[in-house]
């Protein structure tokens, strides 16, 4: 049994969906992202997060899977700060949705200032309404620049607690600096970038098991959506104890996310398909 | 919040299990580093790019016979600035800092 906490389902298939539920995935939870293309209005996102909202949670259901999710402009949008600012106000209304835990996955990309003034304003956000943070940290070459800077810019709004933000792709260049200012860290679990399933358990077996997750990222590129249980059979593989993979598979991500007071990984009964939408 | 101490020596296997279970794995990967230098080779004449100036210093990294390669190796692949830049031009990554910045 297992929970991946970042993945991209609106990008994936229904055969998907039956691989996660065979290998034992009960619940996840998807972040608003890009979607490989930059949308041309903020009506996109609004019809975005009603798939997020609405359609996707019902997918997943169907394969026994609970469905949960976080709002956002991703900061691969946000260098129109006028644009990113139209999509942001359009979040306070879907915060009422059931399945929503948060703002996220925000963040920098490329470490610019725009992306740094959306970022402070989805901080704003959150702060406002208390809500769970998710964040992405930039990819390859900016990662180690953008994690810092992430962290000092969170810092600058004392109401957000770090025990209740979680940082997103760190690597072994990363996870220190996040661990040490009292957030929670995410480990993606992805072919070529970010982290393999072994890396990701040298980095539990370096830096403990305390605030720590693993997640596919599962999206449009090259990803693997059950990564999370190929990492569950490298930590056995190494002889780590079982209660340790229930630990980083599941019952961290449930400690975390049920701050939310809205995340479940309670057993679901696969659904039958709505014939009527 | 108390800082979080590296612990260097923790593995639930021996050194012996460890070279058992990843041998053939690693030495395939060396080879597909090994090939992919023969490979540019082969493409006949030219200069390294800063991707290939840092490919080849973390190679050199691999062999200093200093603990914590990995993340070495990251924070030498790292744009080592600090400020945001001015404007994002591109929205991908090359996996190496640019120190004359054509990539970003």
């Amino acid at each position: 049994m297992y929970i991946d906490p970042h993945v991209h389902m609106v990008s994936r298939s229904t055969d998907d969906y039956v691989h996660m539920a065979r290998a034992g995935c009960v619940a996840i939870t998807e972040p608003a992202f890009w979607a490989g293309y930059d949308r041309s209005s903020p009506q996109g996102f609004f019809d975005y997060f009603r798939q997020l909202t609405e359609s996707e949670p019902r997918r997943a259901a169907q394969y026994g899977i609970r469905h949960h999710t976080w709002l956002c402009i991703n900061p691969k949008e946000a260098e129109d700060p006028v644009f990113a600012r139209e999509v942001i106000a359009l979040i306070p209304d879907f915060l009422k949705k059931e399945n929503v835990l948060g703002i996220g996955e925000i963040g920098l990309n490329k470490n610019s200032r725009n992306e740094m003034e959306i970022l402070e304003a989805h901080l704003q956000l959150a702060s406002d309404h208390n809500l769970l943070v998710l964040v992405h940290t930039p990819h390859l070459e900016d990662k180690l620049k953008g994690t810092l800077l992430i962290l000092d810019a969170i810092r600058r709004f004392p109401k957000l607690d770090p025990g209740r933000v979680l940082i997103d792709h760190v690597e072994e260049h990363t996870a220190k600096h996040v661990l040490d200012r009292g957030f929670w860290c995410g480990m993606t679990l992805y072919p070529d970038t970010k982290c393999t399933p072994q890396r990701a358990v040298d980095i539990i077996e370096t830096y403990g098991s305390e605030r720590i997750w693993m997640n596919s990222a599962g999206d449009w590129g090259h990803s693997d959506p059950i990564a999370v249980p190929k990492a569950q059979m490298e930590m056995r593989r190494r002889g780590h104890l079982e209660s340790l993979v229930r630990q980083v598979t599941f019952g961290n991500p449930q400690r975390f996310l049920s701050q939310s007071g809205r995340f479940s990984a309670e057993p679901l009964r696969p659904t039958a398909p709505d014939i009527t939408r | 919040m108390s800082e979080v101490t590296p612990n260097l020596n923790h593995s639930p296997m021996t050194r012996a299990q460890v070279v058992d279970a990843y041998f053939m794995e690693h030495r395939a990967r060396l080879l597909d580093v090994a090939a992919f230098l023969d490979r540019i080779d082969r493409a006949g004449p030219g200069t390294d790019d800063f991707r290939m100036n840092a490919y080849r210093g973390a190679i050199a990294l691999l062999l200093d016979g200093q603990p914590q390669r990995t993340r070495r190796m990251l924070e030498l692949l790292s744009d080592p600035s600090t400020t945001p830049i001015a404007a994002a031009h591109v929205k991908g990554a090359t996996g190496a800092h640019d120190p004359i910045g054509k990539a970003h």
